[in-house]
């Protein structure tokens, strides 16, 4: 596919937090990886600090009022993220969409940027609340062909990865599939 | 008094800095922690005070604390100054990690506490840390085991083995006797065990042990572990008693026996 923009392919656009979360993130490239990498730091000192891991609404709480702090400032960090964890204490998955402005939300699924116009309404029809790891998959790969089927530019494909109680482990996916226009 | 302690930074006429001795005399009174370097290993070791009956010993802060995935400190001296200290260090590593990318080196985590240390021996309004740390661990990609010591004053040192706190001697002397080179695993523990059992009475309920081992967490040796191995010591030295005595009891025996000589031909 040819396209006036090409991302570049191997861009690991995440960072893990602690053992069970899990944050991505896009926005300003600088600030990304900075405003992530501090997050990071900073949950790995409380958990160094208080021999306990923060669960992912915690972290969720935290960095909304890192951003907001941030937004008030001089030079916000411009970062949209998604927060993704397994409360290691009730075993319950948690889903957090942060903006630059410093929203907060818990949502079932979410997406950033141009990809959401695409991706939202498929994830409406076919989202249910049990979904499993396989169907979940499955969606995502909806989503994927969407995106490869629509979006103007020259898509590579997606990065996946998965929170269990486990801990993060990233699945392969195959990004060079071919997809046929519907 | 002498004058020369009033004010901190104030040397006496013999070059003697008073608070910063009296800060090592408080390490000497605190409970005694023991490090070991084994071949890919490293052991602390802590002596417990033992508990109150009604506290709550689960939930009762240890001396053995995580500096950083890959750091372990232990301390021997004020608790309540070890706590300050050891949280600077914390906020250093995570800094470090965020400033570099990289985790920091051992020794650099040590310069650091030892900085801070001194410190606090050369400011106004303040007093020096009356603890001294062993800080253990291994290096990014590297499974040599690091351990080293710092002290109130602001020094720091690597060791092979070493003991802090009180007693220190005695257990550092029988360090000196028993360390070899290039110890595996279970000789580490149980060296690090059998050290503090110079200077522990109570046994294994007032002992606690904490392993690293390169790429790999903390390890703290539960309880019933470390019972075993005092067990297994405790039998040992039972039995070199018991071999002693035997060798010098027949020689005594014999001595006493003699003039007596005649109970056997009787």
């Amino acid at each position: 596919m040819r396209g006036p923009t090409v991302l570049k392919a191997e861009d690991d656009k995440t960072r893990q937090l602690n053992k069970h979360t899990l944050m991505a993130f896009s926005g300003e490239s600088g600030d990304t990886v900075q405003f992530a990498e501090y997050i990071q730091a900073n949950a790995a000192l409380y958990s160094m600090r208080n021999d306990t891991e923060l669960s992912p609404s915690a972290v969720a709480n935290f960095v909304r009022g890192e951003l907001a702090r941030s937004l008030r400032s001089r030079s916000p960090y411009t970062v949209n993220l998604l927060l993704g964890g397994l409360d290691p204490v009730t075993e319950k998955p948690h889903l957090f969409w942060i903006d630059y402005l410093a929203s907060l939300a818990p949502l079932p699924y979410a997406a950033h940027g141009y990809a959401q116009y695409y991706c939202l309404a498929i994830l409406d029809k076919h989202h249910h609340p049990d979904c499993s790891l396989e169907e979940g998959l499955a969606l995502l790969t909806l989503c994927t062909d969407e995106l490869k089927r629509r979006l103007p530019i020259d898509y590579k494909g997606m990065l996946v990865k998965v929170v269990t109680k486990n801990g993060v482990e990233e699945i392969a996916v195959d990004n060079d599939k071919v997809v046929k226009s519907a | 008094m002498s004058g020369y302690d009033r004010a901190l930074s104030v040397f006496s006429p013999d070059g003697h800095v008073f608070q910063v001795e009296y800060a090592m005399e408080a390490v000497k009174r605190g409970t005694c922690a023991v490090g070991v370097k084994g071949k890919d290993i490293v052991v602390l070791g802590c002596e417990k005070r033992s508990a109150l009956k009604l506290q709550d010993t689960r939930i009762t802060p240890s001396k053995i604390a995580l500096v950083d995935d890959h750091v372990c400190l232990a301390f021997a001296g004020l608790n309540a100054d070890a706590r300050i200290l050891i949280d600077k260090a914390r906020l250093e590593a995570q800094s470090h990690r965020l400033t570099v990318e990289d985790p920091s080196s051992i020794e650099y985590i040590t310069k650091y506490i030892a900085g801070v240390q001194q410190r606090y021996t050369q400011s106004g309004g303040v007093r020096p840390f009356g603890i001294s740390t062993l800080v253990v661990g291994f290096d990014k990609n590297d499974s040599t085991p690091r351990l080293y010591q710092t002290e109130p004053s602001g020094i720091y040192s690597a060791w092979k083995a070493n003991a802090i706190g009180r007693s220190s001697k005695t257990v550092r002397e029988f360090l000196e006797r028993n360390h070899q080179e290039d110890m595996d695993r279970e000789q580490t523990i149980q060296l690090t065990i059998k050290s503090l059992l110079e200077v522990v009475q109570t046994g294994a309920k007032n002992i606690e042990v904490a392993i690293m081992a390169p790429g790999k967490s903390l390890e703290m040796l539960p309880d019933d572990q470390i019972e075993s191995y005092v067990k297994n010591i405790e039998t040992e030295k039972q039995e070199e008693a018991a071999k002693k005595k035997s060798r010098t009891g027949t020689t005594t025996a014999a001595i006493l026996t003699r003039p007596g000589g005649g109970e056997s031909t009787d």
